[in-house]
C-alpha cells in the first residue's frame, strides 16, 4: 500500500469520524443529516481506496440519495427547527455513554490484542469481477435472500405508510358498509369519529401535539 | 498498522453510533445512529478483506448486504415513523413506550 493510499485512508478516517460525532452534537437538524452523509461518503472513499471501487461508489451513491430523503424526513418530523430552539433532544445521556465507551474499549482491546493472521491469497486484478461472481456463483442464496428481504421491505412499507385498506372501510368480515362521510370507515381507528371520516381532520386538531392520545 | 487503525475507525463509528441511537430521541435521529453503526460495520469488513483474505469474494459479499441493511432499515424506519406519526401525532420514542417488546 503506497504513502498516498495511507494518507488518503488518514483523512478519510479522520473526516468520517468527526461527521458521526457532529451528528450528535450539532443542533440543525439538516446540518445533522449532512455532517452524517459526509461521515458516510467518507465510508465509501475508505471502501474505495482499500481496493473496492465498485463498492464504495455504490455506497457513496446510495448514501447520497439516502441522506436527501433523510433530510426531507428529518425537516418533516424535526424537534429543533433549525437549531433555533436550543433544547436537547437526549434521554439517559450517561447510561449511553457509559455503554458506548465500553463498547469501544472492548473492540479497541480486542483489535489490539488479538493475533491476526497474515495476508492469505492474492489480489485479484478486477476486484468488481470477484464481487460479480461471488454474487452469482457461491453467494447465489445470499443474493436471493437480500431479493426477498428487499421485496418484504417494500410490501411492509407501503402497507405501513398505506393510510387506511379496506378491512379498515368494510370491517374485520368486510361486511360493514364506509359511513356517509367523505373519508368513508367503519369507524375502527382509535380517536376517528366512529359516523365517518368526515370528522377526522377536526378530531385530530390543528395544532397535533400530545392531547391526541 | 494501518489495519488496525482502520479497525479502530469501524470501533469509533460503531460506538459512536450506538451512543447515538441509546441517546437520542427522536425516531430518526436513533435510525441515523443505526446508519453510523452499519457504517463502522462495512469499513471493518472491507479492511477485514483488504488485509486478511483478498482472495474471498465472499468477503465483499458481506458489504452488499450490510448496504442492504442500511436501505431496509431506513424504509423500514421511516414507514413506521409515518404510520406512528399519522396514528398518535408523536415522533418520540420516550412516548411510544407501548410498543417496547
Amino acid at each position: 500500500m503506497g504513502v498516498t493510499s495511507v494518507v488518503l485512508l488518514w483523512v478519510l478516517g479522520a473526516c468520517a469520524l468527526t461527521g458521526g460525532v457532529l451528528v450528535f452534537t450539532l443542533n440543525s437538524m439538516a446540518r445533522v443529516t449532512f455532517a452524517l452523509l459526509g461521515s458516510l461518503v467518507c465510508v465509501g472513499g475508505v471502501v474505495t481506496v482499500l481496493g473496492l471501487p465498485y463498492l464504495g461508489v455504490v455506497t457513496v451513491l446510495m448514501m447520497v440519495m439516502e441522506m436527501l430523503i433523510m433530510a426531507v424526513f428529518m425537516i418533516a418530523y424535526m424537534m429543533n427547527p433549525a437549531g433555533l430552539m436550543p433544547m436537547s433532544m437526549l434521554h439517559n445521556t450517561r447510561g449511553a455513554l457509559a455503554v458506548s465507551g465500553a463498547v469501544f474499549g472492548g473492540l479497541v482491546a480486542g483489535v489490539f490484542l488479538v493475533p491476526w493472521p497474515g495476508r492469505t491469497g492474492r489480489r485479484p486484478e478486477d476486484t468488481t469481477f470477484q464481487v460479480g461472481a461471488a454474487l452469482m456463483g457461491d453467494q447465489m442464496l445470499t443474493m436471493v435472500t437480500l431479493g426477498f428481504v428487499l421485496l418484504a421491505t417494500m410490501v411492509g412499507t407501503t402497507v405501513l405508510a398505506t393510510r387506511r385498506g379496506r378491512y379498515d372501510r368494510f370491517g374485520d368480515d368486510l361486511d360493514q358498509r364506509p359511513g356517509e362521510g367523505p373519508g368513508g370507515g367503519s369507524g375502527r381507528r382509535p380517536g376517528e369519529d366512529p359516523g365517518g371520516g368526515s370528522g377526522r381532520r377536526r378530531a385530530e386538531g390543528p395544532g397535533g401535539g400530545g392531547a391526541g392520545r | 498498522m494501518t489495519f488496525h487503525l482502520l479497525l479502530v475507525l469501524a470501533a469509533g463509528l460503531f460506538s459512536t453510533g450506538l451512543f447515538g441511537a441509546l441517546s437520542q430521541q427522536s425516531v430518526v435521529m436513533i435510525m441515523m445512529g443505526i446508519e453510523l453503526m452499519i457504517g463502522g460495520v462495512v469499513v471493518a469488513v472491507a479492511d477485514f478483506w483488504h488485509f486478511l483474505s483478498p482472495a474471498a469474494g465472499g468477503g465483499q459479499v458481506v458489504i452488499v448486504a450490510a448496504v442492504v441493511a442500511m436501505a431496509v432499515e431506513m424504509a423500514m424506519g421511516f414507514a413506521v415513523t409515518t404510520a406512528l406519526y399519522r396514528a398518535r401525532r408523536i415522533d418520540m420514542t420516550d412516548l411510544a413506550g407501548d410498543l417496547k417488546g
